[in-house]
């Protein structure tokens, strides 16, 4: 399944510029794996103990996937997968 | 005196002061540093009282090298004894500090005050923010009279007061249609590749320092002193862990002696991600789906969640949440007690003071300070059916007909 990974600006230090990776996963820890993959360092800027650190958010299609199943989140072909920092607002 | 560098919360990389919010490291939220030097309390104080009168009396304290130029200067708001309303809830001593008394009615004219100063610094040209209303007002009205040119995000589905106290100024009013978690991730997303300052996404660690400003009045207003317990709104918990910021600052100092207040967090129950992580006993929130007439404070996703979190925790705090008809009980309080007429996110904190006293956390002798953050005319809807109104003919019999029996009646 195609899925398409959103990069946020502060991390593209370690995705060689890139801001949108295509890998294939059928759930969001899937994909976020296969971007590792290709890219070890940005494994331990946003993950901690298998999980994501706290202030990691992730959307499908512009949903926290918290309000999903997190990491189990199932992906759909085409879907999009958003990294962004969770220390906005308020 | 001078701010140093941005250092993150989480992992104390350092960073240059520009704009940016967020650690390549770790993806921990970035904090303003500063070098005090050697400095001399009563001096300092010295300068203060005889600064502006406003939050720029407390510059050597801000991420400035000068103190800006600023033409809407918030600030030196009321701290009021408030006797009627501790004798109502059995308490001794509560003060309340009126921040609607400030240029947008809200205490974001603090926060917006220093991120727009350091925005201009910084050569921008733009300014922007996510809001769920106050900080709209803010920024629209700070970036006109500093003639910069500014967008506001807000839900659509806000109170009509709040857009249209925003709209006035002139900005580029966008109305989003979600709920302000979705206003927050779109600016977020907007802010890698518009050349704005976001005032609350990429100048937040300036912006939030703002809120200090409170903490210092606090103590000035005090006569140089410290509250025993605060009472404050928790929506993304910014204010909140900032007003700890401020304190601990000036006692660290030797600015004013004594220990950090008992930090208390209020929040609605129709969005109460920090309460809820607070009464289940974990250190992170769940997101929440916000569904509350607070809707200042309808953040389901709270930044500074953890960190609020930490402050009522270290303090033998609490974080609570409060009804609906609680809020609306809270803002009816505080007005027949005080003649303060708050908005629902005062209503909020109010709610959770009697809630505190009710439920015996507060010793009648502690000396509590109460934050009203926002104004009672940008929520009206909030107070509606809760009086009643006599209609009479404009004659004496139409008069004593209608109030009359209620007369002799009392």
């Amino acid at each position: 399944m195609a899925i398409l990974v959103k990069i946020p600006a502060q991390l593209r230090a370690v995705t060689d510029g890139e801001g949108e990776i295509e890998v294939e996963g059928t759930t969001v820890g899937e994909a976020l794996d296969a971007v590792f993959d290709e890219h070890d360092d940005l494994r331990e800027r946003i993950t901690e103990d298998g999980g994501l650190r706290r202030f990691v958010n992730v959307y499908v299609s512009g949903e926290d996937i918290r309000f999903r199943d997190g990491l189990e989140t199932e992906l759909s072909d085409g879907d999009e997968v958003t990294i962004l920092p969770a220390v906005a607002g308020g | 005196m001078a701010p140093e560098a941005l250092v993150c919360k989480e992992c104390d990389s350092s960073y240059p002061l520009d704009a940016r919010y967020v650690c390549e490291r770790c993806f921990g939220p970035l904090e303003v540093a500063y070098d005090f030097g050697d400095l001399d309390p009563a001096e300092a104080r010295r300068k203060i009282q005889a600064g502006s009168r406003g939050i720029w009396r407390y510059a050597d304290f801000l991420p400035f090298h000068e103190r800006p130029r600023d033409p809407l200067e918030p600030g030196l708001t009321p701290l009021i004894r408030a006797g009627r309303l501790a004798d109502a809830l059995g308490l001794r001593e509560v003060s309340v500090k009126n921040d609607a008394a400030n240029p947008t009615h809200s205490f974001k004219d603090r926060v917006v005050a220093v991120g727009l100063a350091k925005a201009r610094e910084l050569g921008f040209e733009t300014v922007a923010c996510a809001s769920t209303g106050n900080l709209a007002n803010a920024v629209a009205a700070h970036a006109a009279a500093s003639g910069v040119d500014s967008y506001v995000f807000v839900p659509a589905d806000l109170e009509e007061q709040k857009l249209l106290a925003t709209g006035v100024y002139g900005t580029k009013l966008v109305g989003v249609k979600g709920t302000y978690d979705d206003v927050n991730r779109l600016c977020t997303q907007l802010c890698e590749t518009r050349p704005w300052a976001f005032v609350n996404v990429n100048l937040r660690p300036y912006y939030s320092q703002g809120s200090k400003t409170l903490a210092f009045e606090t103590v000035e207003q005090l006569g140089w002193s410290l509250p025993g317990r605060i009472v404050g709104p928790i929506a993304s918990g910014s204010l909140f862990t900032k007003l700890g910021r401020g304190f601990r600052e000036w006692i660290d100092l030797g600015m004013v002696e004594g220990r950090l207040p008992t930090f208390n967090g209020a929040q609605p129950e129709g969005c109460s991600p920090v309460a809820t992580a607070f009464a289940e006993g974990r250190d992170f929130c769940n997101p929440q789906r916000p569904d509350t007439i607070a809707k200042s404070l309808a953040i389901g996703d709270p930044a500074d969640g953890p960190y609020a979190l930490d402050l009522a925790r270290e303090t033998g705090g609490a974080i609570d949440a409060v009804t609906d008809e609680e809020i609306r009980d809270g803002i009816r309080l505080l007005a027949e007690t005080t003649g303060i007429f708050t908005e629902t996110a005062g209503g909020v904190t109010i709610a959770v003071l009697a809630k505190l006293a009710r439920r015996g956390d507060i010793d009648p002798s502690e000396r509590v300070v109460c934050y009203i953050t926002g104004e009672g005319l940008k929520t009206l809807d909030a107070t509606r059916d809760g009086f009643h109104m006599y209609e009479i003919e404009p004659t004496l019999e139409g008069f004593e007909a209608e109030l009359e029996p209620v007369a002799s009646a009392s």
